[in-house]
């Protein structure tokens, strides 16, 4: 939407009387955004009362249904500082339950918003008061635990103000909540998806691109993922052709942008509010240097694209010194469709779009296929149309740990799942700069636990993509599993292994884990990490707060499909009130 | 005699059919190469066992156990639990030839879970200008039982311009290797006549719209069933190639060819009648997911 347009359109919305289009966003979401400063609205001090409801969404010229909270999308910032208390009073005006969760938040778990799990959820018209103390700084976000209200709008973005001083310099800031938009309700993508898996999927490989060779792949290539009923392009469940990718809830037409004076250090609270899609975020002319990943700090590192996944926050550092705009490329993993935004030194000022990148294809790594360091070029002189009865077994069941379910709802089990974290993540093993990896994070400050692990858990996640099944250890957790049982205090080392081709953004509530990634003492903190196709990774867990906690892929699909469980730590003693 | 030759005659046909149909996996004896990384257990991390329950659902302790069990009973629905349903149009079309004009509908459709659904077909051929000469409905439970094939069982009633059939039905229905469609069943009716029904399709996607599908379906009876003019053996084929067009999975118009003939003893007997034992006819038709 041009600027021309917009000033158009908020002149038709105000000779109608109704709100302006800019109304309906929170003062920090405001296209023109001069930055979080403390005299821009935002949700603050210990008393923060929020209000869930049913509200009209626009963009890109059309109106959907949204649930939101205070009538925006994103939610209000929320801006606490640690050591405080916070009490944050939540009204339903729904006709069905909700909840809030607050992501990445360390607190008792009965105020951490899972239905179910933490509290019986807010019913309608009620109001409960969640009241906790504020134990930690950085950014975060939170988002309704209900159904798939997260799905149609029920998120925002957090902040919390270190108590002393930020490690962290910078002049200005933007919160850039990254999202994905549909106008079929999140319940019907489901059923879509469990009628047909690849129903939004308009990027398969076809003859077409066979004959032109636009697809990448040679027909024995074909051959062998046909024989594996596996489709090769199957990244992104949900896509583009049903999506409008939003930054801070504006459209990429709608182009949010945010004002910056050259010669700034700018910060960017980048979250990625998403029910279904990872992104690439970059800023072509600009390095960004990485400070902050899922609110814990990290050593500065320098680099030009990052892959956020669901649930994950990175703040970045970028000083711009030209007089231009830049362009923020938040481009889906799938390549099916991006988003976009702008920083700017003035209103009404844009930068180049990069056009969509080439639709990666999976490869033999993406289903645990180790091939002793191959890759796909090193397959070349192999007969694939043999692969699938002899020289790998896709489903092994003596690959699982004991007590896994091989049953219908696991499609393959990884052969040789690799340690992917210093891998570039999925589609950007071939670009030109520097691409962030799992391996460049380490904690700022040396992690306060430094036992070594006294025992070790392996969890599978497992799928069929066939039958759109997703679960852990070849559960659903619809199926009465067992919860993940960890004693107090005890420091534990959880491998995930991804049986599936899919990326899972796993998310452990109420804790930070620490990702074994090689930093030693300095391993970095997490809240939610994105476990590779045919991957696996391990992360450290001191469990140190009591309770029942949900742990679950934040791909909502998957999520609401099955891969959910609960996490169980005992004993209670001295926290019941 | 005749009782026990029609149910032991589906169960060996069955017993064939799913063996064809079965998940590739299970044909791979190979063993693979172990993972140099399955057990990353070190002499500082032994794999111990899980500690002990303690209290189940902490929450209780703060909330109502009665809205906490509520909400658990929700949960489980939301992450796993959920029932959905699908209907999938595959065929309703016009046929064209040069005897007659015909019309043709196969449609199925299911309720339910991941793994138990309740799962329903129906299919019709005849000619515009006639009674109904064909249609049929039938209702299976259908049960997830390999990551790519359902088997089902239940009941088929036939409406034929003969007379109207009931048969049991036991099938299976799935995704082969190499992306092929699949599905097979045979039928016992009240009469004790066992047939059998095989098909297959595949689609080629020359675009992401434009997509080509051929398509085959072979029927078998196991004996003569003189009311159906049926002769054991193969009876018929059907094999049709239709090229659509996706507007959407949802909508999605085609044109096609299909070709159909009488064979064996059941393409005697229908010669013997004066009877069409072949035919080939361009189609028109929707392809439709709701």
């Amino acid at each position: 939407m041009s600027v021309e347009r917009r000033t158009l359109m908020k002149a038709i919305a105000g000779a109608a009387g109704l709100a302006s289009v800019q109304g309906l966003f929170p003062a920090w979401a405001q296209t023109g955004s001069r930055g979080i400063a403390p005299t821009i609205t935002t949700l603050t001090g210990p008393d923060i009362a929020l209000t869930v409801g049913h509200a009209p969404f626009s963009v890109g010229g059309r109106t959907g249904h949204a649930i939101t909270v205070n009538g925006t999308l994103p939610a209000p910032l929320l801006r606490l500082r640690e050591g405080q208390r916070a009490r944050l009073s939540v009204t339903n005006t729904l006709d069905e339950d909700t909840s809030i969760h607050w992501h990445g938040i360390l607190l008792p778990f009965q105020m951490d918003g899972v239905p179910g799990i933490s509290f019986p959820g807010i019913r309608p018209g009620e109001t409960f008061v969640y009241d906790f103390p504020v134990r930690q700084a950085g950014t975060y976000w939170y988002h309704s635990h209900s159904g798939l209200q997260e799905a149609v709008g029920h998120f925002g973005p957090m902040i919390i103000d270190p108590a002393g001083d930020d490690p962290v310099a910078y002049d200005r800031e933007h919160v850039v909540v990254l999202s994905d938009w549909s106008f079929l309700h999140p319940h019907e993508i489901l059923r879509r998806l469990k009628a047909s898996p690849g129903y939004f999927n308009q990027q398969r490989t076809t003859v077409a691109g066979l004959l032109t060779g636009e697809d990448r792949m040679s027909a024995s290539e074909r051959r062998m993922w046909a024989g594996m009923r596996m489709d090769p392009r199957d990244i992104s469940d949900v896509t583009g052709s049903i999506y409008t990718y939003l930054v801070n809830g504006h459209g990429p037409e709608e182009n949010w942008t945010g004002l910056f004076e050259p010669g700034e250090r700018v910060r960017l609270r980048i979250i990625n509010a998403s029910a279904m899609t990872n992104f690439n975020v970059r800023i072509p002319g600009l390095a960004m240097t990485v400070v902050q990943a899922d609110g814990e700090n990290v050593r500065p590192v320098e680099t030009d694209e990052i892959q956020i996944a669901v649930a994950e926050t990175y703040d970045v550092i970028i000083s711009p010194r030209e007089d231009r705009a830049y362009t923020i490329v938040s481009e889906a993993v799938d390549r099916s469709g991006m988003g976009r935004a702008t920083i700017a030194p003035r209103l009404r000022m844009s930068a180049e779009v990069p056009p969509l990148r080439q639709v990666p294809n999976l490869t033999m790594r993406d289903m645990g296929m180790d091939m002793g360091g191959m890759d796909m070029t090193g397959m070349e002189g192999m007969d694939h149309g043999s692969m699938d009865h002899g020289a790998m077994n896709m489903r092994d069941p003596s690959l699982a740990p004991p007590g896994m379910a091989v049953g219908v709802g696991v499609q393959t089990i990884s052969p040789m799942p690799e340690n992917r974290l210093a891998e570039r993540p999925l589609g950007l093993e071939n670009e030109p700069h520097r691409v962030l990896v799992y391996t460049d994070l380490v904690a700022l400050n040396p992690n306060r636990d430094t036992r070594q692990p006294s025992r070790t858990l392996e969890i599978h996640l497992t799928g069929n993509m066939e039958r759109y099944m997703w679960g852990f250890d070849g559960r659903r957790f619809s199926e009465i599993v067992e919860p993940i049982r960890f004693e107090r205090d005890e420091r534990v080392r959880v491998t995930l292994v991804n049986d599936t081709m899919m990326q899972h953004p796993i998310h452990l509530h109420g804790h930070f884990f620490e990702l074994v990634n090689g930093q030693g003492a300095n391993q970095p903190l997490k809240h939610t990490v994105n476990v590779a196709p045919g991957g696996r990774l391990s992360f450290d867990l001191t469990a140190d707060a009591p309770g029942d906690w949900a742990f679950h892929c934040h791909m909502m699909m998957h999520m609401h499909s099955g891969m959910f469980n609960i996490v169980s730590i005992r004993p209670l003693d001295g926290i019941a009130s | 005699m005749r009782m026990i030759a029609a149910v032991v005659a589906p169960l060996v046909l069955v017993a064939a059919m799913p063996a064809a149909a079965q998940d590739h996996a299970q044909h791979e004896t190979q063993t693979p190469a172990p993972d140099p990384h399955a057990v990353h257990t070190t002499a500082t991390t032994p794999q111990a066992i899980p500690p002990a329950s303690g209290e189940a659902n902490a929450a209780d302790l703060y909330f109502d156990p009665a809205a906490m069990a509520h909400a658990r009973e929700q949960l489980v629905t939301e992450n796993g639990g959920m029932r959905t349903h699908a209907i999938i149009l595959e065929r309703l079309e016009a046929g064209f030839d040069d005897e007659a004009e015909t019309y043709a509908w196969h449609v199925q459709g299911w309720y339910g879970g991941d793994v138990h659904r309740f799962w329903w077909k129906s299919e019709s051929e005849g000619a515009f200008s006639e009674e109904v000469e064909h249609a049929e409905l039938q209702l299976l439970y259908s049960r997830a039982v390999t990551p790519y094939f359902d088997l089902q069982a239940g009941v088929r009633q036939s409406y034929l311009d003969s007379e109207d059939r009931t048969d049991f039905v036991l099938g299976v229905q799935g995704l082969a290797p190499y992306w092929f469609e699949v599905g097979a069943a045979a039928f016992v009716s009240t009469e004790g006549d066992v047939t059998a029904r095989a098909e297959a399709e595949y689609d080629l996607r020359l675009t992401q719209k434009l997509i080509l599908q051929p398509a085959a379906e072979l029927n078998f009876a196991a004996q003569d069933i003189p009311d159906l003019d049926v002769g054991a053996g193969f009876t018929d084929a059907n094999i049709g190639v239709r090229l659509r067009y996706e507007f959407s999975r949802s909508f999605a118009p085609y044109v096609g060819v299909e070709w159909t003939s009488a064979l064996g003893e059941t393409r005697d007997i229908r010669e013997s009648l004066g009877a069409d034992t072949q035919s080939t006819r361009a189609v028109i038709g929707l392809r439709a997911l709701f």
